[in-house]
């Protein structure tokens, strides 16, 4: 368990100038632990852009806001459950859920979409293959358990498998919320004299230090941790959003905020703190799910579906009256000050006094060392690349791999129509679900790539940028704005923070470039089992606004169109192969660099994208990534229907298809004369590359064909063969 | 035509409901609050989808003791339409307002798609509009939806033509691929697809309207 260091002692007894009391201490380690306070990444998280002329609330708040236009705006989030995950799959992915969603619902915002970004050991791990599946049926059964009945569509997300999360499952999700712009509610405790209420579950001994051990690497002994772990219940969270969202309406509220890491601690403190008020509670009449709880107990428990509110004086009946409706508890359990202290009482006799502002604002800011190489886990110089001895099956040896195939099994969980806003749902470019109130859509998309990241942390974060704004250009939805979820392992090693840096830096560049400013996010450190620490593992959630209509799909549609290769077939050599999916399906390697990335070309493809799919010109439209342009081409055929592909390269056939280079993205038209013209004056490369037909694709280069099969085969394998990969039988 | 959509403290499907009543099928729609004794002066009820009082044990098998399933209970005595969709099937059938009852999937797992469903009979409030034989495209999504009665009941039910919906991709199942069925008087339908999932064609379907307007034109046409 990370406890406070000698030093953050020392400033504790500064602090308080004294010795701090049991529970003292256990809230300031808490509050100063690296999942609270973000003492390893804050320094640095400084570089992202947070502002821009759609942003009205940025990090720092529960949820990062944007005005979608029409007097409504959206609040969204992602934020990581991993460390409970994988002591417990079902509950730690559930509760990292319900965690997000208060989030979302705590400003006021009704939750309308969740999206996850999964990492998995390999399924077919020899030494660890049936820990890894039953960790990934376990995390994809909790968030489809809490999600489904809470009643928020899980519209999309992505899901990669890799050796270094055998040992450290990444789960990261992503909601989103929508609400009126003046119905916007914050955590602050303003008002001296008024009532703060404690709303939801009652308290409980669960999750008590959870947020320390989401700051402290994983040994052996973590398997007793399970304790640490809380258990979630979707239902009472459906009751606490409908009651909160009421209370709201009352006009009652003044502040409120979820109890989630570090529970009551961190609610009082951080309410009090951005309020520059004080906050006073006497615990003995916090609702208590077990008997002989201790202070040290009841302010570290994390039990779930639990709120803290402040109310407007003589207005509480208004508020228990909305709660009693709903049978949930709401007490009030004390009131602000005006000394700026949080002040714990247990049955009268104070337990803990420490200001507010120390707690919230004035936790330790490390500069950890990191001016040397990050750490890469390969080599950079290229192996020999022999020539495909068979590219046809190449081809589908990479759509039978986990990391391209269908995740239909995974999708087909999760409840994506309810709320009936599902305009696209799991398994295209983007999610889109549309907001009734505005007539306008929100399209999302959610990325990481950590091959290319361990590769080169500043370029890989750049790449995964460019790629989920192309995502959302793709169904011709303007990137907006953006969440952050860095994953990383133990920040005190220089070369894991070296990793750390680059990767903010580099997305902090691209998030400038392509305008999409960071709204808000997570940092998860100390991802790290026996000394093994994850790949750099940066997620991004990036949101775009876009008009209401039937959404441009990746599948061809009819036969005899125009296929078209927007921006055209790249550029690749062995260095840069070595981050590709055939690479690493193919060779079994990993090298060199991530494919390179001009930023400018790559907004202009963006903008013809938009363009070409806002003219509704393109019948089908799929961005190219993962696996290259013949996955791409393989995906598009994934509705029935085939194409005869013709491309004029000089690159080896093994390049020509499957490498990963950005900025292109393929089309199906009938009017590619109008496409040509989008695409001149955006000075980008379009090429018409074949005609789409029945039962086949065929892809060739003069007189060479290097891929043939029915359409039927592709599909078939494609969308069976995660099953397959769970089957016992593969074992 | 008022239509009426009960809330349990777990619907989430409720809002859907009454959405696609009220702004698609241009109807008054009223929420009808579970602990109401009474429905007020409506046409039609709607038990809505989602998880009632959480569903930890059976699906609705708390929710058939709420005060307004009493109500309703007496509102299908009287012969009024009475539209359970998903977990209000559930409802329904713990309810013993309709046979038979609904377990989990085959898969063992929830289960989000679109099927295809076959109207088996128009001689019902809800299908009037359609044709027997129709295909109709939407949305399922429970993790308890397998049709299961004993076969005397499934007999029963399919010589009686109170079959109103089979699966073409039978999801979860079902017994005899049933998806919705009717009661003795016609006046009850338990369903376990979403109609009111597929009431614009922007949502991927729009073949959920002609249950809803079946139950819409079959009320203007009884209140002629």
């Amino acid at each position: 368990m990370s406890a406070l260091t000698p030093a953050e002692l020392d400033k504790v007894r500064s602090i308080l100038g004294r010795e701090p009391t049991e529970t003292e201490q256990g809230i300031f380690t808490v509050m100063w632990s690296e999942h609270c306070s973000y003492k390893s990444s804050r320094l640095h998280l400084r570089k992202l852009p947070t502002k821009g002329p759609r942003v009205l609330v940025g990090p720092g708040e529960n949820a990062g806001i944007i005005d979608i236009g029409g007097d409504y705006a959206i609040a969204f989030k992602i934020e990581s459950h991993n460390h409970p995950s994988f002591i417990e799959p079902f509950q730690g992915a559930a509760t990292g859920v319900g965690g997000i969603l208060r989030d979302i619902f705590t400003m006021g915002a009704r939750p309308i979409a969740v999206l996850d970004a999964l990492r998995f050991g390999p399924l077919d791990d020899p030494a660890h293959g049936g820990r890894n599946r039953r960790i990934l049926e376990g995390v994809v059964g909790g968030i489809s358990h809490y999600g489904n009945c809470f009643g928020v569509p899980t519209v999309g997300g992505e899901c990669a498998f890799e050796p270094c999360y055998n040992g450290n499952p990444l789960v990261n999700v992503f909601a989103l919320g929508v609400f009126r712009k003046d119905e916007i509610f914050y955590g602050k405790a303003s008002g001296i004299g008024n009532p703060v209420i404690y709303v939801g579950a009652k308290t409980g001994r669960d999750g008590i230090h959870g947020a320390s051990m989401a700051s402290a690497e994983f040994a052996e002994e973590s398997k007793q941790k399970r304790p640490n772990v809380q258990v979630g219940d979707p239902f009472l969270e459906k009751l606490l959003l409908e009651a909160c969202l009421e209370a709201m309406r009352t006009g009652a509220i003044v502040g409120i905020q979820d109890m989630g890491a570090a529970g009551l601690t961190c609610s009082t403190c951080e309410m009090g703190s951005r309020a520059g008020t004080g906050v006073e509670i006497d615990l003995s009449l916090v609702p208590q799910r077990e008997t002989g709880m201790t202070p040290y107990e009841i302010m570290l428990s994390e039990s779930q579906e639990r709120m803290l509110l402040v109310a407007g004086a003589g207005r509480e009946q208004e508020v228990f009256a909305v709660f009693r409706k709903w049978g949930l508890d709401a007490v009030t359990i004390g009131r602000v000050t005006g000394d700026g202290n949080l002040r714990v009482k247990n049955h009268g006799a104070v337990v803990a006094e420490i200001p507010n502002r120390a707690l919230a604002d004035e936790a330790p800011l490390y500069d950890r060392p990191h001016n040397i190489a990050p750490l890469r886990p390969a080599a950079m110089e290229a192996p020999e690349i022999p020539p495909s001895r068979d590219l046809n099956a190449d081809l589908l040896a990479l759509l039978r791999s986990a990391d391209l195939c269908s995740k239909r099994w995974i999708w087909q969980q999760y409840d994506y129509t309810v709320r009936t806003n599902t305009v696209a749902g799991p398994g295209g470019d983007a999610a889109i679900v549309r907001i009734k109130e505005t007539g306008t859509s929100i399209a999302m998309s959610l990325d990481g790539n950590s091959r290319y990241c361990a590769l080169d942390p500043r370029e890989g974060a750049k790449l995964l940028v460019a790629e989920c704004c192309r995502n959302l250009s793709a169904v011709g939805a303007v990137p907006a704005a953006a969440t952050n979820n860095l994953n990383f392992g133990n920040p005190e090693r220089p070369e894991i923070m070296a990793q750390l840096v680059e990767t903010i830096e580099g997305m902090a560049e691209a998030c400038r470039f392509f305008e999409t400013p960071i709204t808000g996010g997570n940092v998860s450190l100390y991802n790290e089992t026996l000394g093994e620490a994850i790949w750099p593992t940066p997620v991004i959630g990036t949101v775009g606004l876009m008009k209401t209509a039937a959404p441009v799909t990746i599948p061809f549609k009819q036969e005899g169109r125009t296929v078209m290769l927007l921006g055209g077939i790249g550029s690749a050599d062995a260095v840069r192969f070595g981050g590709t999916q055939y690479a690493k399906v193919v060779l079994s390697k990993l090298w060199g660099l991530p494919p390179s990335l001009d930023m400018d070309y790559e907004k202009r493809v963006q903008a013809a994208l938009r363009e070409i799919v806002n003219e509704e010109l393109a019948e089908s439209s799929h961005d190219i990534a993962d696996g290259g342009l013949a996955v791409a081409l393989a995906e598009c055929c994934a509705g029935g229907v085939g194409a005869d592909i013709a491309i004029q390269t000089d690159l080896r056939p093994e390049f020509a298809l499957f490498h990963e280079g950005p900025s292109r993205a393929i089309l199906s038209t009938l009017q590619p004369e109008a496409v040509e013209r989008i695409a001149r004056r955006r000075r980008i490369r379009c090429d018409r590359i074949g005609v789409t037909m029945k039962t086949r694709l065929r892809i060739g280069s003069h007189s060479d064909t290097w891929v043939d099969s029915p359409v039927d085969r592709l599909r078939e394998i494609w969308e069976n063969a995660f099953e397959g990969l769970l089957a016992p039988a593969h074992v | 035509m008022r239509i009426g959509v009960v809330v349990f403290p777990g619907s989430n499907c409720d809002h859907d409901a009454w959405y696609a009543f009220s702004h698609d099928l241009g109807q008054q729609a009223e929420y009808i609050w579970h602990e109401s004794a009474s429905l007020g002066n409506i046409d039609a009820v709607v038990l809505p989808g989602g998880f009632s009082y959480g569903d930890y044990l059976r699906c609705g098998a708390i929710a058939k003791f709420s005060p307004v399933m009493a109500a309703v209970r007496k509102f299908a005595d009287q012969g009024a339409p009475v539209l359970g969709i998903c977990n209000g099937f559930q409802i329904l059938v713990e309810s013993g307002l309709l046979p038979g009852a609904l377990v989990r999937n085959r898969g063992l797992k929830f289960v989000c798609r679109n099927v295809t469903l076959r109207v088996e009979t128009s001689n019902s409030l809800f299908t009037s509009a359609a044709k027997r034989g129709q295909s109709l495209l939407m949305p399922v999504a429970h993790g308890e939806g397998c049709y299961f009665a004993d076969e005397r009941t499934l007999d029963l039910l399919e010589a009686e033509d109170r079959v109103a919906l089979r699966y073409l991709d039978n999801p979860n199942g079902s017994l005899r691929d049933i998806a919705g069925i009717l009661s003795e008087r016609r006046n009850v339908l338990g369903m376990m697809p979403h109609p009111e999932r597929a009431s614009d064609r922007l949502l991927g379907s729009a073949d959920g309207r002609v249950i809803l307007e079946s139950l819409v034109q079959s009320l203007v046409a009884a209140s002629a």
